[in-house]
């Protein structure tokens, strides 16, 4: 006789593993970049781009690659994660590479630096270095509880990356990145974000009952002993200061969204949400009335074109022509390699990718691809509901949490629906932290969710069987 | 757990939803607004991206065309062929300071941006044609262009010329004239070029011919014979006229005095035309009065802006005083008029009395020549009946055979002109204007008539002056449209 027992929302036993669901969607996950960059090339030159082999085979690679570890140490997982991560980093490199053959960024890089250096190349080492990372998170980290017994010494490291930029010199405005010569610049803000995660999940999953009951009421809220919250609320504060000293706006809004999400789930309790949004609205205030840098932000985002009227000569801010090459974009979009995106300039291809997006594929591009990042963080949200494991429940909702808020913090900006706060778009923007990060953050998603979707093992024949027979009347 | 995690999920949810809807607002609801916004740089790349069309002569001589350039957003650049001459027609284009005049107001045409292309458009879209501009064919004569400017030469002035009986425009020349090709471009050189022609005393960029108001000078006292006629102040003009030399201004201690000795005393009409008396024309707008000398000036087209398409500023015939009123009726006083308004006065006298709307544009071509619109003659007016209009161009014919206006003549051909020669600045003490303006006729009724200012006249020379260096630039056009 055998016992079935469904204990989770998803991981049925004997739930197929989808492994052959992935493959196909992965198909689409290649072909899909690849015709776009023959369109890219077809638009803009007329032929078939020279480099579109080693393109092709160079991203099918990287996605069978992936697939295969997946297959094998991680046969049960979430088979969506990887295709759709694989599209939008295909579409990315597509995008970047359409943005160094503009004639105008070219120009504009030689009189700046002297010289122009195509980004499409690097950005490919940097998908092939995530990819990596992203097998090495499979095939070393069998379980993610492991990831608990590091807690403390994640802590330990989120602080130590975030501290890290404060001894390199700005860029743009912003400490958020060491250089490394030889290899170039990194920013460890996004690997923080990952790893703060970790320590939220481990430190929480201890203290959550203490935390949820453990407390006093207070002015109709509910709050917990010192000695509970306190370990937890300096290590996000520190974090939170650094990164305002760092001007790093986005990263530190993304902390703080990922701390009050992860403090709510541990503690179901609805305070939280409550005491989040008051403290943020006060950390904005405060931020907003001492740093210039965010009142230019807030200024630009109430009138995008307010610099034309003071700048005739049109190079002012980036926002208002973000927002004039989406109106351009319009429905349907210029079609690839077609649009003006780029007279945005400088960050065309980093922060702004997506006005590429949205001038050349238009609102139907632009809806598939908010898609796509929806469905990354669905099925995300969907593992932590899978997972059996308070810690893996914390962490996945963390990661997709995080993901979720930085996708519409960059977007929200970029779009003119927030304040611009400069972040990256995952997967799809330039940036080689950004890439290996978040290949690492899928890596570990789909390990999670291995986990929550592997069959239960089947249950010790129980003694007792015969003696629980049904009474019959 | 699982509560707080579904509400995380409608969270995630709503984040991305808000960003949907954000951009549905911009790229659908606010598309064309941000896509036709003045700050979009796209719509400045789109203007230039393809070939114009070009503004063409009415025979068949493009005065534009169109050079691709390399090392900008902006892919083609306007240029002129013989801009200098043709920049009073066409005004400027450029990719820095926008656009004047027909470059303005044809721009959708030009730019192949007009509804009406629209078919066009869609079709090369399926061919792959490139789109390209459509072309503005004018009524402007070459030959005429050519004879006018040439005439001009080195001195500052006006000419133009129309087509009396349907109000075409053949000639619109403005001196001294600017090569717009100079700040086609958005360079520097382009600026500076601007600059240069912004900081010239001599206003290379105003159009004389429209946009410059002169006092009329003795060329208006046809308009104040037209308005004796019609008022029947005299019936025929072999009518003596009563009128004393010099000329008593009215409420006045000022004499009105005639320029030399001249038989002007009781002159009739046709002497008093012939050797432009003062005195006579002085009384007879006292006679009628300030209302009816108006009510003239305004039937030939005074006191309202002409649009042609482009515009004419408006030429005055003032509301004032009766000395002022007298002075006004001889061309001078606050009596100001466009060369335009003029070549309209000669023009309505040679049409018997019908003036036509004066016009400049003749078609709009799609780019495969297909003829998008025409335009049709327009009656504007009737200053004078047909009776009235022979009476006083057998007064302007007297002119050009036995007055001031001999050097218009031309050998074989009627011609009717009359000269002036306006005193200006404080107490006339700036040099005078030389006017002239004439018609000429052939057995199928007048094919042109003519204004021409010239802004530094001879002030000791009245009427000669207008004679001497006016009338040769109205023959020489005359002659470029009967082709003599």
């Amino acid at each position: 006789m055998s016992v079935v027992t469904n204990t989770t929302t998803i991981g049925a036993i004997d739930a197929p593993s989808r492994r052959n669901t992935e493959l196909a969607l992965l198909v689409f996950a290649v072909a899909i970049p690849v015709f776009a960059y023959a369109n890219v090339g077809l638009a803009m030159t007329g032929k078939l781009p020279s480099g579109m082999l080693g393109y092709g085979l160079g991203l099918g690679l990287l996605a069978a690659v992936g697939h295969l570890v997946v297959r094998k140490f991680a046969p049960y997982a979430d088979p969506l994660l990887l295709p759709l991560a694989t599209l939008l980093n295909g579409l990315g490199l597509v995008m970047i590479w359409r943005l160094d053959q503009s004639p105008r960024l070219i120009q504009r890089a030689k009189s700046a630096f002297g010289a122009f250096h195509p980004d499409a190349p690097k950005q490919m080492l940097y998908t092939a270095i995530g990819v990596a990372l992203f097998i090495g998170v499979l095939m070393l980290l069998k379980d993610h509880r492991i990831l608990q017994r590091y807690t403390y010494i994640s802590m330990a490291a989120s602080l130590f990356l975030l501290i890290l930029p404060m001894f390199f010199p700005a860029v743009n405005g912003a400490k958020i990145w060491i250089s490394i010569p030889g290899f170039g610049t990194i920013q460890p803000g996004e690997f923080a974000k990952i790893i703060i995660a970790v320590f939220f999940s481990g430190y929480l999953m201890v203290k959550r009952d203490a935390l949820a009951l453990a407390s006093r009421r207070f002015m109709g809220l509910y709050l917990p002993r010192g000695r509970d919250l306190g370990p937890i609320l300096v290590v996000w504060g520190v974090s939170i200061l650094i990164l305002v000293f760092e001007t790093d706006l986005g990263t530190s809004l993304l902390f703080f969204g990922l701390f009050v999400i992860m403090l709510y789930v541990a503690t179901e309790r609805t305070s939280w949400i409550v005491f989040g949004l008051l403290m943020s609205a006060a950390g904005a205030v405060a931020v907003a009335s001492f740093e210039p840098h965010v009142q230019s932000r807030v200024n630009a985002w109430l009138d995008p074109f307010a610099c034309y009227k003071t700048d005739k000569t049109g190079a002012c801010e980036q926002i208002g022509q973000a927002i004039m090459s989406f109106g351009s974009g319009g429905t349907l979009g210029t079609g690839l390699g077609q649009g003006n995106s780029d007279l945005i300039g400088f960050a065309a291809n980093a922060d702004f990718i997506l006005s590429t997006v949205g001038e050349e594929l238009g609102l139907a591009g632009m809806m598939a691809i908010l898609l796509i990042y929806g469905l990354i963080v669905e099925r995300g949200v969907r593992t932590a509901l899978a997972a059996r494991d308070p810690f893996g429940k914390l962490l996945a909702i963390g990661l997709s949490g995080a993901f979720a808020l930085q996708v519409f913090v960059v977007a929200g900006g970029v779009m003119g629906l927030i304040p611009l706060t400069g972040m990256t778009m995952p997967f799809l923007a330039q940036g080689g932290s950004s890439v290996i990060a978040n290949w690492a953050l899928i890596g570990i998603l789909i390990r999670i969710s291995d986990t929550a979707r592997r069959p239960a093992p089947a249950p010790a024949p129980s003694p007792d069987a015969e003696m629980t027979q049904v009474v019959r009347p | 757990m699982n509560k707080p995690l579904r509400r995380i999920a409608i969270f995630c949810g709503l984040l991305i939803m808000a960003l949907m809807i954000r951009d549905n607002w911009l790229q659908y609801v606010r598309a064309d607004e941000l896509n036709a916004h003045k700050y979009n740089r796209r719509v400045q790349i789109e203007r230039f991206a393809h070939e114009r069309g070009n503004i063409i002569t009415a025979d068949g001589q493009p005065m534009t065309s169109s050079k691709e350039t390399s090392g900008s957003d902006f892919k083609f650049k306007r240029t002129w062929n013989n801009g200098t001459l043709w920049s009073p027609v066409t005004g400027f284009n450029s990719q820095a300071f926008d656009s004047s005049q027909l470059e303005n107001i044809e721009d959708k045409i030009l730019s192949g941006n007009d509804d009406r292309l629209f078919f066009d458009r869609t079709l090369s879209m399926f061919t792959g044609e490139k789109k390209q501009g459509g072309n503005v064919v004018t009524t402007l004569n070459s030959a005429a262009q050519k004879a006018a400017f040439e005439g001009l030469g080195g001195k500052k002035g006006a000419v133009a010329a129309i087509d009396p009986r349907t109000g075409a425009i053949l000639a619109l020349a403005s001196t001294p004239s600017y090569d717009p090709s100079v700040f086609a471009g958005n360079t520097n050189a382009d600026t500076n070029a601007r600059q240069k022609l912004l900081n010239d005393k001599d206003k290379p960029m105003l159009n004389r011919a429209l946009r410059e108001t002169y006092p009329p000078g003795s060329t208006f006292k046809v308009v104040t014979a037209s308005a004796a006629l019609e008022n029947g102040l005299y019936t025929s003009i072999d009518e003596p006229t009563r009128s004393p030399v010099p000329y008593p201004l009215p409420q006045s201690t000022t004499p009105l005095k005639n320029e030399g000795n001249i038989p002007c005393e009781n002159a009739n009409l046709k002497v008093a035309l012939q050797w432009s008396c003062n005195t006579v024309f002085g009384k007879i707008s006292d006679d009628l009065g300030n209302k009816k000398m108006i009510d003239e000036a305004n039937k030939f087209g005074f006191n309202d802006e002409v649009f042609t398409p482009v515009r004419a500023d408006a030429s005055v015939y003032p509301k004032d005083n009766r000395p002022q009123n007298a002075m006004a009726g001889i061309g001078q006083a606050s009596n100001r008029a466009t060369p335009l308004q003029m070549a309209m006065v000669a023009a309505a006298v040679a049409n018997d009395g019908k003036l036509m709307k004066p016009y400049m544009v003749d078609q709009l071509q799609a780019p495969n020549l297909d003829v998008l619109s025409k335009t049709q003659p327009e009656k504007m007016s009737q200053p004078l009946s047909a009776a009235n209009a022979q009476k006083v161009q057998a007064l302007m014919e007297n002119v050009v055979t036995d007055g001031t206006g001999k050097r218009g003549a031309i050998d074989g051909v009627t011609v009717g002109g009359k000269t002036g020669t306006a005193q200006h600045g404080l107490n006339n003490s700036e040099k005078p204007y030389a006017w002239f303006i004439s018609y000429a006729k052939t057995d199928q009724g007048s094919p042109v008539a003519v204004a021409v200012v010239v802004e530094d006249g001879d002030a000791n020379r009245d009427d000669i002056s207008g004679g001497g260096l006016a009338a040769p630039i109205a023959k020489a056009v005359m002659k470029a449209v009967l082709k003599k």
